[in-house]
């Protein structure tokens, strides 16, 4: 048990940093601007990489000339898909969700044909990034086209056009879960074919983009066999894995360093093909090359995120005791599969049933190809996409059955005396109380006014309409046990790494395997590790990112790190003080039995006065002049955590919303949630998190879709057009929480990175469609643009697809894109 | 290539840049200051803010050969003072201690059109320091500590910090440090 | 992104400027506040030969009164158009619009003419100025000529600019105390364009509505006058009928486009909605 949960705590002891609103250690660098991005790197002899992208979506290249590029000033080389064919392998994908799945295969540059925009053609070295951007336009290609695949629905039809002409059908694969198979309930047919109320619903989870705000970075320093790679990646320790298999570099020739990492969201969790191809080239070279992409490129190449259709059909009782769940999902994986782009809604599958108890559940999933960037991870990962249907479906049941839909969610859910819980798919969730959150959630927004005042706007028939609406969700966070792993197929384990140095002045080096990239490990482990050791804050130096100094880690995704690596660091820090104990008990002439330890001090039960500190440890075991027979002289330790379950963070969100009837605007007006996220290590940074996933949630509901034209070019890719809200299109945000400690792990945290985006989505679109339920509307698609809303209310249906005719895809040739920019129809971009 | 003559953070440089050059690029490449980011290429983001003559501006839309004869400041020039006993800029500080960052990517734009509003607008409401960023795209913080860090700035640069409650440190005012204060 | 190589000139009259329009070449650029033409050119959208920048222009940068005009330099700032006395005396329609333009820096570099010049359709400028029968001062080898507003909106991000010529300056007529206007944007976040907007200016008489003026933005490929609804208004009472009723024909004669922002119908109806809440708020209902 860790100090926090030690209600009996001696009175004079410091006091817990556990808890505490420590602000962060990272900032100072941050807001100086000496911070270490990846394209800050200069290298002697540096070249820079400019890739040519295909703007065609699916075709065979005809003629590729690279001859007059290779002329123009400044360039060092030029390579195409053919030149690299033999030494490019195969990206990764560490996730096949069933054995008989169909991976055709991710060259990292297309060899003879293109899948879509956006994919890598050819690639040109130059001495100066601009020369290698002026050297793109010299070169020459002709596309045979091939039948644009986009459409899902579409794909999975027989007869359909394939992405890949090498397999049989655009299914990747065809993913089940059953509980009735499974053993973890009944028979879901049985439910349906025996309920009262049956609702079905069809949802769409548009194509996001992950939009971390520090663009993709690669430098690599070859020297002599061995290779260094700074990446602005997520994943340094799985990178250095993947890369080493697809390159043949050995992993003992490869270190990966993550330096300063603008924020990632999953989006960095990816062996990119730049990453592979920058490898490649200073392999070739000999000399250190950098890429580093434009903001048009990162939003059509960098992988994508959802993109799911949802056929949802719920089986109740007329009192609304919920009896079965069947999920049917079409999930795009575009053009290729990823790193876990397979597993992505498969870890989705196990969150349908929520916090409710289903006796019966179905799920299915056709993984489906098409000519897009591939998706993969985004923030939450299967999860949004579950919380979301089911959601939605049981407010879609409660007005079927005439219940208030907060009504409905008490009577399903599983109530606090129940946890441990096993649920319909299976997982055991740990600790929480829905009323709880509830209850303080509706204080917080002030709920009976706002249905006051809701009530007053229709009896008026106010052009303005105020709707609330509810997300009461969980999620499953710390990935992952590796058991757990392994029988899901995934290729990898869920463990964390964690060492701790004793520095012969006292002070405290951290190693941790969990590579942040915004999220303030720095502070959250050195808070952990003050406790576990009591040495001061100050005192401790967490290291990470780097495979030579961090050795071992599986990096940061999943709301894993504190759970996981926290964890990891705890139990270092307890053979730390247990190998203490023993110089201790030497240095003190006492029996290990009788030592104490509290506040960083060991000291002899009753003799006051005689101790020695754990810092006074360090520097007597690195003199090493005086330690017991038969011991190393070091007390640094090491711990590999392997966590046995997930945690199940929870919470009640809660989101008002006004719509505009005439113009169909809609606008935030309050928004409150509750989250139990297990025991809190910082506050401040709990609440960051939160902060921030609500931002992305609900930028989901209201403004963020990645669309495709007809021909499979991305309309969105700038942010003229893929719209990532600013600060005043969002609101503010009242937060709170409850705390259930989780029981998988010693600090009793849950986990949080993703909360807030999981939880606000349905939560924001829920609202808006009680604003307007009474005018006839049922559904609207997201994002819920103005004119979706307006249509949804004056013409009935969901709001349909948006116009998305022609293209300003940056990836077009200049004279296409400018083309396209002076011809009024075909182009929504202003700048 | 074009001669240009410029000030940056304090220290003067003359250079050959060619008209082509952003004002960004000759920051991070030719001078390496490399606190200044950039984040998009449609003006959209604004990591890429610094002042130039005194107001904020984004420095990819800005050819370097513009500023020539002119003042930049970047976010390594808004402390006072050097190395370890620089003193922060208030607005620099006031993110520290609300918890105005997280990848802190976005933190030198940010930073930099804050302060330029506050030079406008000393005492914003929120919603006017919304609108005052609303040129500043961060991805990780969901704005409310920004907006709080702004205010925080603003009453500190003005001298009504102490009593002004919104003033008080992030923690105290959120649920989430309510309930830390009884766990621990 | 970075720009294609161009040749650049900087220069200080007017004169130098045609003179360096003159000599740049087949494909030249003028440079303004650069915040349309700079990004175009970082896409490599664009790729002049030569950029003229009017920065160090004398003359081209502020507001000043001509009898019952104001002058508008052509290179005057959206920063500058916020804080000018003289404007916001006499041009609240620009000041209200100004304010709606993209963000704080963007507007601290963007000029007034700029945005005239650039004519996108989108753009909040060019309707206010239509809707006030701007003058546009232009410049040319062959001297000045002065243009309406109605003639200057040729087409999508098309005006009567010729090439070698420069807009130097923008005459709008001073309203007095009698006026009441408002801009009236739609947008779905902060920094984005129109979707639609309406520029309105209203003058009461007693009750009574005697003139008003209404500009489109974004309703077609160039800005348009709501003229049946300007007629409509002239001598109504001011009342939420009236103005409704003749607001209700504020997309008569549009063509908007389709886009990811909104679909033709849509915005129509939209321009109904907005004329009515612009109309209403200039005519101090
Ligand atoms: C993020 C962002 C958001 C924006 N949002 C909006 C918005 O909401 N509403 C809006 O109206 N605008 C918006 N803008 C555009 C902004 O108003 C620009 O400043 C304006 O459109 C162009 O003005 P400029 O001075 O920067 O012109 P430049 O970019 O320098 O020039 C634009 C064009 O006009 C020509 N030109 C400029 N001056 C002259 C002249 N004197 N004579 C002849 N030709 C000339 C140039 O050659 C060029 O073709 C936005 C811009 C950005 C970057
Ligand atoms: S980099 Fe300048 S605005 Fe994005
Ligand atoms: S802190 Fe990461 S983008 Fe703002």
């Amino acid at each position: 048990m860790t100090a926090v949960e030690d209600p009996a705590a001696p009175v004079d002891a410091p006091a817990k940093e556990v808890g505490q609103a420590r602000r962060r250690k990272e900032d100072a660098r941050l807001i100086t601007g000496r911070t270490t991005w990846t394209d800050n790197m200069v290298l002697p002899g540096m070249l820079h990489l400019a890739v040519l992208r295909s703007p065609v979506a699916h075709g065979r290249i005809t003629h590729l000339d690279v001859s007059a590029a290779k002329e123009r000033g400044g360039v060092v080389a030029v390579y195409t898909g053919r030149d690299l064919a033999e030494e490019q392998g195969s990206l990764p994908c560490a996730w096949p969700v069933t054995p008989d799945m169909v991976n055709p295969g991710h060259p990292s540059i297309a060899v003879d044909q293109v899948n879509h925009v956006g994919e890598a053609v050819a690639i040109v070295v130059a001495r100066s990034r601009t020369a290698a951007a002026d050297a793109l336009e010299a070169i020459d290609v002709d596309y045979e086209p091939l039948p644009v695949v986009l459409d899902m629905e579409q794909a999975v039809q027989d007869g359909s056009p394939l992405v890949h002409d090498s397999t049989s059908s655009n299914t990747s694969y065809h993913f089940v879960f059953d509980a009735g198979e499974a053993g973890t309930g009944a028979d879901t047919d049985g439910a349906f074919a025996d309920a009262e109320v049956t609702v079905s619903r069809r949802f769409v989870q548009q194509r996001l983009i992950p939009a971390f705000m520090e663009p993709r970075s690669v430098v690599v320093q070859p020297s002599g066999d061995s290779y260094t790679m700074w990446s602005a990646t997520q994943i340094p320790h799985i990178l250095r894995v993947m890369a080493a298999m697809v390159t043949g570099i050995p992993e003992h020739k490869l270190r990966v360093i993550a330096p300063d990492v603008g924020g990632g969201f999953g989006g960095k969790l990816q062996v990119n093909p730049e990453e592979i191809l920058c490898l490649l080239i200073a392999r070739r070279l000999g000399k250190p090359v950098k890429w580093t992409e434009t903001r048009s490129e990162s939003l059509m190449t960098a992988h994508h995120g959802r993109d799911q259709v949802q056929f949802i059909d719920i089986a109740a009782d007329r009192d609304g005791t919920v009896r079965g769940l069947r999920v049917r999902l079409l999930a795009d994986m575009g053009a290729y599969l990823r790193l876990i782009t397979p597993g992505v809604p498969a870890l989705g599958a196990f969150m349908f049933p929520g916090i409710y108890k289903f006796p019966a559940y179905r799920f299915e999933c056709d993984g489906v190809f098409t000519n897009k960037v591939p998706t993969d991870a985004y923030r939450g990962a299967g999860r949004p996409e579950a919380t979301f249907a089911i959601e939605r479906i049981m407010d879609e049941l409660a007005v079927e059955l005439d219940m208030d839909p907060l009504e409905l969610r008490r009577k399903n859910w599983i109530g606090a005396e129940e946890f441990p819980f096993t649920t319909v798919a299976g997982l055991e969730y740990d600790s929480g109380d829905y009323h709880q959150a509830t209850e303080q959630a509706l204080q917080l927004i002030g709920y009976d006014e706002l249905r006051a005042e809701q009530r007053r706007r229709r009896e008026s028939g106010d052009p303005v309409q105020l709707g609330i609406g509810f997300s009461t969700f969980t999620e499953m966070c710390g990935l992952a046990p590796s058991r757990v792993l392994g029988s899901l197929a995934f290729g990898a384990g869920g463990w964390e790494q964690a060492s701790i140095r004793m520095l012969p002045t006292g002070k405290v080096e951290v190693v941790t395997g969990s590579t942040p990239h915004g999220q303030g490990h720095e502070t959250a482990w050195s808070q952990i590790v003050a406790d576990q050791l009591g040495v001061p804050f100050e005192d401790v130096e967490v290291l990470h990112g780097d495979t030579a100094i961090s050795s071992r880690g599986l990096d940061t995704y999943g709301s894993r790190s504190l759970v996981v690596g926290g964890t990891a660091v705890v139990k270092a820090a307890e053979k730390v003080v247990q190998k203490a104990r023993v110089i201790a008990a030497h240095l003190l002439e006492a029996s290990e039995d009788d030592l104490e330890f509290t506040g960083g001090k060991f000291t002899v039960r009753g003799t006051p006065g005689a101790g020695v500190g754990i810092q006074e440890v360090a520097l007597a075991i690195f003199a090493a002049h005086d330690y017991p027979e038969g011991i190393e002289p070091s007390i640094d330790a090491e711990a590999t955590f392997d966590p046995e379950n997930f945690s199940f963070p929870h919470g009640t969100h809660i989101c008002a919303m006004e719509v505009d009837t005439e113009t169909g605007f809609v606008k935030i007006r309050k928004y409150a949630c509750v989250d139990d996220v297990g025991t809190i290590v910082n506050p401040l940074i709990v609440e960051g998190q939160v902060h921030g996933g609500l931002a992305q949630g609900i930028a989901q509901a209201l403004y963020e879709e990645a669309i495709y034209d007809a021909d499979g070019n991305l309309t969105t890719g700038s942010f003229v057009d893929y719209l990532v809200p600013a600060a005043s299109d969002l609101p503010h945000f009242d937060t709170g929480n409850t705390v259930h400690a989780a029981t998988s792990n010693p600090l009793g945290a849950k986990g949080v990175g993703e909360a807030g985006c999981i939880a606000s989505t349905p939560a924001v679109v829920n609202a808006a469609l009680d604003a307007v339920r009474h005018l006839g509307v049922s559904d609207i698609r997201m994002p819920l643009t103005p004119e979706r809303v307006w249509r949804a209310v004056h013409q009935g249906g969901d709001g349909g697809d948006r116009a998305a005719a022609g293209s300003n895809a940056q990836g077009a040739s200049a004279a296409e894109a400018a083309a396209a920019s002076t011809d009024p129809s075909s182009n929504g971009s202003h700048l | 290539m074009t001669q240009i003559n410029v000030r940056v953070d304090g220290a003067s440089y003359q250079d050959d840049v060619e008209p082509r050059t952003l004002l960004v690029h000759y920051l991070r490449e030719q001078l390496g200051k490399v606190g200044t980011v950039v984040g998009c290429d449609t003006s959209n983001c604004g990591a890429c803010t610094v002042h130039l003559d005194g107001h904020a501006v984004k420095s990819c839309t800005v050819l370097a050969v513009q500023a020539d004869g002119c003042q930049v400041t970047t976010i390594e020039g808004v402390a006072t003072g050097e190395g370890p006993t620089a003193t922060l800029h208030p607005v620099q500080r006031a993110f520290h201690e609300m918890h105005g960052l997280q990848c802190g990517f976005c933190t030198p734009g940010m930073i930099m059109a804050s302060i330029d509003l506050l030079e406008e607008n000393p005492d914003p409401s929120d919603e006017e320091v919304r609108e005052g960023i609303e040129g500043n795209l961060c991805r990780c913080t969901g704005y409310q500590n920004i907006v709080r860090a702004v205010r925080q700035a603003a009453a500190e640069m003005s001298g009504t910090a102490a009593d002004d409650p919104k003033a008080e440190p992030a923690a105290v005012d959120t649920a989430a440090a309510e309930h830390v204060a009884v766990q621990a | 992104m970075i720009p294609a190589p161009f040749a650049y000139a900087r220069p200080t009259t007017v004169e130098e400027a045609l003179q360096a329009i003159a000599d740049g070449g087949e494909d030249v650029k003028v440079l303004a506040g650069g915040q349309s033409l700079i990004p175009v050119m970082r896409l490599r959208l664009a790729a002049p030969e030569t950029v003229v920048d009017l920065t160090r222009v004398e003359g081209l940068r502020g507001v000043r009164e001509e009898g019952d005009q104001l002058v508008v330099g052509a290179m005057t700032t959206h920063a500058d158009v916020l804080t000018d006395p003289l404007l916001a005396r006499y041009g609240q329609l620009v000041v209200q619009a100004t304010e709606t333009v993209a963000d704080r820096q963007v507007r601290r570099r963007g000029t007034f003419g700029g945005a005239l010049a650039h004519a996108d359709p989108a753009g909040d400028l060019p309707a206010v100025a239509l809707a006030l029968d701007a003058e546009f001062v232009i410049a040319g080898s062959g001297g000045r000529r002065t243009v309406a507003a109605a003639d200057f909106f040729v087409d999508y991000l098309t005006t009567v600019l010729e090439e070698g010529e420069l807009l130097v300056e923008i005459r709008l007529p001073k309203l007095g105390e009698d006026w009441g206007v408002r801009y009236e944007k739609f947008n779905r976040v902060a920094q984005a364009w129109s979707i639609v907007a309406v520029a309105a200016a209203v003058r009461r008489e007693g009750g009574r509505i005697a003139e008003a003026r209404i500009g489109l933005t974004n309703m077609g490929p160039t800005p348009l006058r709501a003229s049946a609804t300007e007629a409509a208004l002239v001598g109504v009472d001011v009342s939420m009928e009236t103005v409704t009723a003749a607001a209700a024909q504020a997309a008569e004669g549009t063509s908007p486009s389709n886009d990811l922002n909104a679909q033709a119908d849509y915005r129509q109806h939209l321009a109904q909605v907005l004329t009515r809440r612009a109309v209403a708020a200039a005519a101090g209902l």
